[in-house]
């Protein structure tokens, strides 16, 4: 079973695939010859059904009839399953049987802030175990917050002959030794991208690791690997890889290093620096220059990003570059505005900017007045701490939003906000679909007003039909939800902290957004009446998450009984004594349609109910 | 329960009040309580009661202080996960922090040397000990600084390391142990042999 949206799960014969029609059934006709007229068009309808893509279009097309399914499950090449609890391996490759990609999702997205139990779940291993006998001809898998082991990578080296392209984006649990294997043994290996991950430092040369001779390697990115890389290897595993045109390196890759491997591949689209910053503080006059002619020499380059430990007099290098550039990410680089005005002055195409707030408002406002393709910007603080002045306001969102009128996603930290800019935005950048705000003062007002924020995301919600993605912040009362529930028709995700006056606030959410799919809800004031509202809801998404609210085991117990193919998680964060616990009230529930009933993997501080 | 937010009714808040812009019905009004600009002291009683039930996330620290008290926690509290950024950008920043932090506290001292056209800068922590520090400079100058004794200083060169002090007296490099003189230099200036001698150094 995909975990496709919009779906009330199916039934269980429908899973077993058994057909009532007068033919032999299944598709494995070897024993008659001769095709029946059933057959015929079974095999038409696969050569079909290979033409679509969309995984909601196959969904979709696995419903018309028994017929149907079984053609689109073995034309069905790629495979997306969005909670990997939602359905167990064994049903999955039994359901498909020809699959070449697989992406899984494990943890939910708050447990990257440390609010869940560190050995929570969401193992890889019972994938990679049942793929290896079902999916020999596995090219690709795409994992994001998984744990995966060495043994897991070991296997999959070991198991899949055409294996083509590993992404791990937030994952844990692996090193430097399943990376070695992985480079070793994968000989058809395109793509190894390592994003955001933890990755131990087993002491192994992984790098060193890689075939001696020409690789098909097309992307690298290992720029989380936190170890020393053998910068010599490196350099030779560039140059016998004529095909690469993503490179990310780690911080311990020095500017020079960098320099020498931008001249083995002048090919490059897209580049991730490594330290760009000099040893002692000092450039060398002929470097400056070297370094610009490098980046000059890469024609191609649209992306780039790096930067970890920046010296800003260094920047120049980049400028022969800048007016190509569609993606720049300076989100490890502490530069001023005046840093900043010189490169971006000559990036007019660009349409992904990511930054830290050491720029400004006035950083932004020059963003504004040159990037006029800008569909994505993100600011993350540098301090990322909530009673302190902040450099960049709402006077660099204005701005933003007067010169980027194509931005289409937006994630924005800052001390203070106002309503009337937020509307301003909401008028200004129609286009709108993904929109996270955070202030990060918790219950922060409108700082020029003192009221609540809730007019602002109420103009959001109201004004960018497109919106899909909404994270809200600062003080809101129970009418900022009335706005989200009455105009928010397209949001899929949500993400609430600290909001809200009572039961209220999340009754209108459920009950007004009908695509709602993930629901993300920390300290606010909802409670079992409000979980209760949402019943008719739960089986259409993919999950709910509500930490430090209302709930007590007796509201969600009767979620539970009342919803039997939900898995209802509460959990304790960590070890907390019996006192601290009142009145019978959780703190972590975290609760998700699922077709196999209870996980057999559960640690101990996790409850099913 | 009701919203615990009001809007000021009061005509000289006006020309806000003028100017906000509200989706809801006309007609439709909700009172205000007067405190809620003020950023950390502006809860609703409800935000209060939570802040007291959601005392497993606040680290132990702030609980211990705040338990039974119905006001505000003290703008400093950590709470666990927020704001939200993802463990790995804040401990790349804190990195960086620190490797920053190396240039802000004014550990690249200026170095001149006699005769040089230009000075150059160096910093201090690059280097663990004198050894270190004077093959750097030598090979940054292209000279060789001679034999150190605590008697007699340097020996055997045309130049001698000397530095500026915290007090602006010139010192002899290498007389003080290594983290006095890292944390007590303020630039270095390479004599010319012939002007120490002036000085009473040297041979």
């Amino acid at each position: 079973m995909s975990e496709d949206d919009d779906r009330s799960p199916p039934s269980d014969a429908a899973a077993t695939g058994i057909t009532a029609s007068g033919s032999g059934g299944s598709t494995s006709v070897e024993l008659f010859p001769a095709p029946y007229p059933d057959q015929v068009l079974e095999n038409v309808l696969e050569n079909v059904l290979c033409f679509l893509t969309s995984r909601r279009d196959r969904s979709a097309a696995s419903l018309v009839c028994k017929s149907w399914y079984r053609a689109e499950a073995l034309t069905r090449s790629e495979l997306f399953i969005g909670n990997c609890y939602a359905v167990s391996p064994r049903r999955t490759t039994a359901r498909f049987t020809r699959v070449r990609s697989v992406s899984i999702k494990g943890k939910p997205r708050f447990a990257d802030f440390n609010l869940m139990p560190h050995n929570w779940g969401a193992h890889f291993a019972p994938w990679v175990v049942a793929m290896a006998k079902a999916y020999p001809w596995l090219e690709k898998i795409y994992l994001k917050r998984m744990s995966v082991t060495d043994e897991d990578l070991v296997l999959i080296a070991e198991s899949f002959p055409n294996f083509k392209e590993l992404v791990l984006v937030c994952c844990d649990g692996f090193g430097t030794t399943g990376l070695a294997v992985v480079a070793n043994k994968c000989r058809q290996l395109r793509v190894l991208d390592l994003i955001e991950s933890e990755v131990m430092d087993e002491d192994v040369d992984w790098i060193a690791c890689f075939p001696g001779s020409h690789t098909c390697l097309e992307s690298l990115i290992f720029d989380c690997v936190d170890c020393l890389v053998n910068f010599e290897a490196l350099e030779r595993l560039v140059v016998r890889s004529p095909s690469l045109k993503k490179l990310r390196l780690n911080r311990y890759v020095s500017i020079g290093q960098l320099y020498r491997l931008m001249i083995r591949a002048p090919q490059l689209t897209h580049l991730g620096t490594g330290s760009f910053s000099t040893s002692d503080g000092m450039i060398q006059g002929e470097q400056e220059a070297d370094y610009a002619s490098a980046f000059a020499a890469c024609k191609s380059l649209t992306c780039l990003s790096g930067f970890r430990e920046t010296l800003p007099e260094l920047l120049p290098a980049i400028y022969p570059v800048c007016a190509n550039l569609t993606s720049l990410n300076f989100s490890y680089a502490n530069i001023n505005a005046e840093q900043l005005k010189p490169v971006i002055c000559h990036c007019h195409k660009l349409q992904t900017f990511w930054a830290l707030d050491s720029i400004c408002d006035e950083g932004l406002q020059a963003v504004a007045a040159t990037c006029k393709e800008l569909r994505e910007l993100r600011v993350f603080p540098v301090d990322a701490r909530e009673d302190i002045e902040g450099p960049v306001s709402e006077v660099g969102l204005q701005a933003i939003s007067e010169g980027c009128r194509k931005l289409q996603s937006i994630l924005y930290f800052c001390q203070r906000m106002t309503n009337a800019v937020v509307i301003a935005m909401s008028k200004n950048c129609p286009d709108l679909v993904v929109f996270r705000l955070c202030i990060m003062g918790r219950h922060r007002p409108d700082h020029l007003t003192g009221q609540p924020m809730d007019e602002g995301f109420g103009a959001i919600v109201m004004n960018c039909k497109k919106l899909t993605r909404l994270a809200v912040s600062g003080l809101l009362t129970d009418r900022a939800f009335s706005y989200i529930g009455q105009y928010g028709k397209l949001v899929r995700t949500l993400s609430v902290a600290f909001a809200g006056d009572s039961d209220n606030g999340l009754k209108y959410m459920l009950e007004g957004c009908p695509k709602l799919q993930k629901l993300e809800i920390r300290d606010s004031p909802f409670g079992d009446v409000a979980l209760h509202s949402g019943l008719h809801h739960y089986y259409n998404m993919r999950f709910l998450w509500m930490s430090s609210c209302k709930l007590t085991h007796q509201g969600c117990r009767e979620v539970a009984r009342a919803l039997p193919r939900l898995v209802v998680e509460v959990m304790t964060r960590n070890e907390v004594d019996e006192e601290d616990i009142v009145d019978d009230e959780i703190e972590i529930l975290y609760m998700y349609r699922s077709l196999e009933g209870p996980r057999d993997d559960v640690p101990k501080i996790v409850q099913i109910l | 329960m009701e919203s615990g937010m009001a809007y000021e009714k009061d005509d000289l808040m006006i020309n806000l009040k003028a100017t906000e812009l509200r989706l809801g019905l006309p007609g439709t009004e909700e009172e205000t309580n007067e405190d809620h600009h003020q950023d950390q002291s502006s809860l609703s009683s409800s935000a209060l009661k939570n802040r007291k039930r959601h005392s497993p996330e606040i680290t132990r620290e702030e609980k211990s202080d705040h338990d039974g008290e119905e006001t505000a926690p003290p703008a400093k509290a950590q709470i666990v996960g927020w704001p939200p950024i993802r463990s790995y950008r804040k401990n790349s920043l804190q990195q960086m922090k620190k490797s920053e932090a190396a240039e802000i506290s004014g550990m690249f001292v200026k170095v001149s040397m006699d005769g040089a056209p230009y000075l150059r800068k160096i910093d201090l922590r690059v280097y663990k000990n004198y050894p270190e520090l004077l093959k750097a400079l030598e090979n940054m100058f292209k000279f060789t600084v001679g034999e150190y004794s605590e008697r007699e200083g340097y020996k055997g060169s045309d130049y001698v390391p000397t530095y500026e002090d915290k007090d602006g007296d010139w010192m002899l490099v290498g007389d003080v142990p290594w983290d006095m003189f890292m944390s007590s230099c303020k630039r270095l200036r390479i004599m010319r042999e012939s002007e120490a001698r002036g000085l009473g150094w040297g041979v």
